[in-house]
């Protein structure tokens, strides 16, 4: 059944072209099997006719031509598939799911479609149960919540790197469930990789799996890499009840490699070159996280993107922030000043803290003192932008009232280092940094709340 | 619409292009025609385009794992909707699959291939007729009711048949079983309760009327600054994080209209979720119904395929123009037309059509006038004489934030009233983050059903506002420049009030029991005390009492929270604010008065 094919006609790395001979019915998107003068390597077909079949070369074209008897190139009869098992936590392995930690070989408990397929929206259980971070900013603020997708915009030069590596050691569900961190690296530096591998270890590693495509890694395999660890994680999640934590960094690395596919393709693009696609596809990943309706485990997704330039309309922080629960978004301005972890407040959001917090799960007062810091916060900068221009002399008593609030919000509430904080003592801080205003500036919290939590001014 | 295809048209798949695929060898092809593609795949399709006979076709399903030279079936009926009863409180996917049913067939993970029906067959209905044996009927005409929760659910001749009643009895029957007969000269029709008609073709109707009555949506800034009227078209953009969402599910939720149709075109799972897990608990204050009983769901995820996002909202739009056909007042909300509007792009990408800016086809404009135009207030086709709308309201989701772009610009061409959400007071937590300068709505006839029958005073508070709004806009540009303190004290209360104002009424925490919905009465009511605040005490400063008094008064804290402290069943507590305010301006008044 296996049909032979020599008779490439175009290459553009890293797409190969070659007409069908016919009745051979070629399967959409089936594997394919592309023998070289030194090896074997993974091709997949992008799209097929009775005139050409266009196929992507993982590992790239290079030194692959046309005309020579050297390729030789087999059709498949399957779409991507990767074998999984629990004996994958505690090990590493590279974009295309191959150990690299010097390990035996996985035995799949089980081969699934890297794809997979979309969650059916009337089982999905809305998320409600909270991560602690242990940062303020997060958990105070943008409280994660089990299931979420909560991506970092952040910036060249930013430590989105520590942040990330402080939340997977720290973040604490209040229950005892099994939990899994599934870190995966698409096109990171082979130095952050390290940085990561080694504040891991810290914590020691026996319940994370990596995943690694480094910047000098194929192209390609960025495309494939968020897959692999989306399919395991959705194994251990669905099939074995865990709770997984998956990090993404970087997906700005994805996107980019999408768009170089799509441009070799001579595909009509939307904005910046990036295909019209773009939010599908981006879609099909996030969208992969969640919970469902009877199941134990969850899928808890942290993607980090790096915004281009630090702009955040650009296509791939927006169409991120078009389809994830919100984002956290990292300020060098409060990097410059100093402050870690650098998360700029009003930029930011999770937009399902508001069912998941609150009594019983972190606090009955969160949800009114998390908006009267924003909004105190928010008059704050208009106020200083104000002092800035006409003086401090001329601020009113109560403008300045907001100006030591500002600073307090940021020196103590924000900055809070590498240490750890419980709901609890966030919420305490945020009481203290409010005092400064009285309690009849504080019209967006409950009376009851005011009387029992307000802490007067010493 | 012939469902038994008596006679096999086949062909061969000869291309495969994401969803787009082509098809040789149909010896009949149609425009429309729904297709079955490949015999073990069974791929639902639709003929987009013929070109020298071959045939080009959107598949809504995912094309992974899709054979070239497979075999594609014409089965020569187009895109459908199924109409009649169960189609309230029931969730679909964007070509009327019932979501829920293929869960239970499939599991929590959709798979392809699920041929199922929109509507149960087995169930009974009671059907009550309203004509006799011997009447005579014509197309349009209201032959009897099933009661479908608190909605009556009126059963109408189709399109194209009248004739003389026979048959018709009481009596319990599923929807394809035949309820009467309509006989003309030899010819006989047997009437079901079940209906079907083509999403990409608009109900016929009698008469297009102008919208002149308010759809109330219990959301402050909308029902004073930017009303929408029944039968009204409205567009709201903003970037993400604004609130497009929750303000749709708001409006689900609280706006008042019999049926909802709400269309989630390629957002999120979990906000599909949210509204399945709320809704089933919440109930509907006018009948005490569960509100998902007046619902019908549209879910086509972000993540479900994308031919099938693009006709979600033409499918959410035939779903409404039946119930509008019964004399229902339908809301339609579509969160996000953009999406819809990128699926367009990219069948267009693979379809190789020239695009034009943004890399949208040429035919957007069209595409959403033909869907924005079947919103109305309308004179329905039959008897009885009955009047229904349809009011729609999509969610916009410009790329960027930037409303030049040219979803936005192309809507704006179709949309009466426009809300546009600002990032900045969304970063404020300034929710409804509804940009009060950039925002209008063309319902501005709405005056008069305001004043007689919810509310004195519309108008004028509407005026009053806008005043203080756009005056405020000027001065605070001046004020930052040289300090508010040096500003004229009329100038100063402008300020001041529109602080207020903003503050204590145009933001609505959608999280607080007594905000979440302001009833038109507490509406009126709150913002009444604002004015009153700014009016007296604008003459007071007049009479040269300093300015400063006023922002000491302690009333004004307790005005600034009402919207959050006030439940609208209590308003008699914002008449004690009213008295208290009255109170503390005429006690500065007589201080004064003794000086001056
Ligand atoms: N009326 C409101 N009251 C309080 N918070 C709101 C309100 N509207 C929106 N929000 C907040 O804004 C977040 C984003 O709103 P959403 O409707 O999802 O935005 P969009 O659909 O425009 O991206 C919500 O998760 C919620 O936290
Ligand atoms: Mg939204």
């Amino acid at each position: 059944m296996s049909i032979i094919y020599k008779n490439l006609t175009t290459v553009k790395d890293p797409l190969l072209y070659l007409k069908p001979i016919k009745h051979h019915n070629i399967k959409n998107g089936s594997m394919v099997r592309i023998k070289t003068e030194d090896g074997i390597r993974t091709g997949q077909v992008l799209s097929v006719s009775r005139e050409i079949v266009v196929i992507q070369v993982i590992e790239g074209t290079f030194g692959i031509g046309v005309g020579t008897a050297e390729t030789e190139i087999s059709f498949l009869d399957e779409t991507f598939e990767i074998g999984v098992s629990r004996e994958m936590i505690g090990r590493r392995f590279n974009g295309m799911g191959i150990p690299i930690d010097g390990g035996d070989p996985i035995l799949p408990e089980e081969m699934r479609k890297i794809d997979g397929e979309p969650i059916n929206p009337t089982r999905r259980a809305y998320p409600k149960d909270v991560i602690q971070t242990g940062i303020s900013l997060f958990d105070g603020l943008n409280t994660l919540i089990r299931g979420q997708k909560l991506p970092i915009f952040t910036g060249q030069g930013l430590p989105h790197n520590k942040l990330i590596a402080q939340i997977v050691n720290n973040a604490k569900v209040r229950s005892n469930e099994p939990f899994v961190t599934i870190f995966c690296g698409i096109g990171i530096l082979a130095e952050s990789a390290l940085y990561f591998q080694q504040k891991f270890e810290e914590r020691g590693t026996t319940r994370l799996i990596s995943f690694i495509n480094l910047a000098s890694d194929p192209t390609i395999e960025r495309l494939i890499v968020p897959k692999i660890a989306l399919t395991t994680a959705e194994f251990l999640a669905y099939k074995h009840d865990m709770h997984v934590l998956i990090v993404l960094s970087d997906m700005t690395s994805y996107a980019e490699a999408l768009r170089e596919v799509s441009n070799i393709k001579g595909e009509i693009p939307a904005r910046k070159g990036f295909p019209g696609y773009m939010y599908s596809d981006l879609a099909s990943i996030y969208e992969r996280a969640g919970r469902i309706r009877g199941r134990k485990g969850s899928i808890t997704q942290i993607p980090v993107v790096t915004m281009p330039n630090d702009d955040i309309s650009h296509p791939i922080p927006d169409l991120t922030g078009y389809i994830t629960e919100g984002q956290v978004v990292l300020s060098r301005d409060y990097h410059q000043r100093g402050i870690f972890p650098p998360i700029y407040p009003l930029a930011s959001l999770s937009r399902l803290m508001k069912d998941a917090i609150g009594e019983g799960s972190t606090r009955e007062d969160h949800s009114d003192v998390a908006s009267q810091l924003y909004a105190a916060y928010n008059k704050f900068l208009q106020i200083k932008e104000l002092e800035s221009i006409i003086g401090s002399d001329s601020i009113t008593l109560v403008d300045k009232k907001y100006l030591k609030f500002g600073s307090l919000f940021e020196e103590y509430f924000a900055n809070q280092g590498e240490t750890e904080r419980s709901f609890e003592d966030t919420l305490n801080i945020a009481w203290n940094i409010l005092s400064p205003l009285g309690a009849g500036e504080l019209i967006r919290i409950k009376k009851e709340y005011i009387k029992k939590y307000f802490v007067k001014r010493r | 619409m012939n469902e038994n295809e008596n006679q096999k048209i086949m062909g061969k798949i000869s291309s495969i292009n994401g969803s787009v695929i082509k098809v040789i060898g149909f010896s009949h092809q149609s425009i429309g025609d729904m297709v079955n593609v490949s015999e073990e795949l069974n791929i639902i399709g639709e003929i987009i385009k013929i070109l020298d006979n071959i045939a080009v076709i959107q598949c809504y399903e995912e094309t992974l794992g899709l054979k070239l030279n497979a075999i594609v079936t014409n089965l020569q009926y187009p895109l459908s909707m199924e109409l009649g009863p169960g189609l309230l409180n029931s969730i679909y996917d964007g070509i009327q699959r019932p979501l829920d049913y293929i869960a239970e067939i499939t599991g929590d993970f959709i798979s392809r291939g699920m041929k199922v029906n929109a509507l149960d067959r087995e169930k009974k209905w009671k059907f009550i007729p309203s004509v006799k044996n011997g009447e005579v009927v014509r197309e349009g005409d209201i032959i009897g009711y099933v009661q479908e929760y608190a909605l009556r659910h009126e059963i109408m001749v189709p399109q194209g048949i009248s004739g003389t009643i026979t048959g018709i009895s009481e009596g319990n029957f599923n929807i394809i079983e035949k309820i009467c007969s309509i006989k003309n000269k030899n010819k006989i029709y047997n009437q079901k309760i079940l209906s079907k008609w083509p999403i990409r073709i608009p109900r016929p109707y009698h008469k297009r009327m102008m919208p002149d009555q308010p759809l109330i949506t219990g959301t402050r800034v909308f029902d004073l600054l930017f009303p929408v009227a029944r039968g009204g078209v409205v567009a709201v953009p903003g970037g993400f994080g604004t609130g497009k969402t929750d303000l749709q599910h708001s409006l689900a939720k609280l706006a008042d209209a019999a049926v909802i149709v709400y269309i989630g075109c390629g957002e999120r799972g979990n906000e599909m979720a949210d509204l399945l897990n709320s809704f089933p608990k919440l109930v509907d204050p006018k009948n005490n119904h569960p509100l998902m009983e007046r619902t019908i769901m549209i879910a086509n995820t972000s993540n479900m395929p994308v031919s099938a996002r693009e006709a979600s909202i033409f499918s959410g739009i035939t779903m409404a123009e039946y119930f509008r056909d019964m004399g229902k007042n339908v809301l339609l909300l579509a969160d996000s037309t953009s999406r819809w509007a990128e699926a367009l792009r990219e069948l267009s990408g693979r379809l190789e059509e020239m695009p034009t800016e943004g890399g949208y086809p040429a035919y957007l404009a069209t595409r959403l006038a033909n869907f924005y135009e079947r919103a109305g207030l309308i004179e329905i086709i039959g008897n009885p004489k009955r009047i229904g709308s349809i009011t729609i309201i999509g969610a916009v989701s410009p790329g960027g934030g930037d409303f030049s772009e040219p979803v936005t610009t192309n809507t704006k061409r179709f949309v009466k009233a426009f809300w546009a959400l600002d990032p900045n007071l969304a970063y404020a937590r300034h929710y409804p983050s509804v940009n009060w300068s950039n925002s209008y709505s063309l319902y501005d006839n709405l005056a008069e059903f305001w004043e007689e029958n919810i509310h004195k005073g519309w108008e004028e508070y509407r005026k009053a506002i806008n005043y203080i709004l756009s005056r405020e806009g000027e001065l605070s540009s001046i004020a930052k420049l040289i300090g508010p303190e040096n500003l004229p004290p009329e100038q100063q209360l402008i300020i001041y009030t529109a602080d207020l104002i903003k503050e204590g009424f145009l933001i609505q925490n959608g999280f607080n029991d007594n905000d979440r919905y302001s009833s038109p009465k507490k509406t009126m009511k709150l913002i009444g005390l604002f004015l009153k605040f700014y009016n007296e005490s604008l003459s007071l400063i007049k009479k040269n009492i300093p300015f400063f008094r006023f922002k000491e008064l302690e009333v004004i804290n307790s005005i600034r929270r009402a919207r959050l402290d006030v439940n609208n069943d209590n308003l008699d507590e914002l008449e004690l604010l009213d008295l208290m305010l009255s109170r503390d301006l005429l006690q500065i008044h007589r201080q004064y008065a003794e000086l001056l």
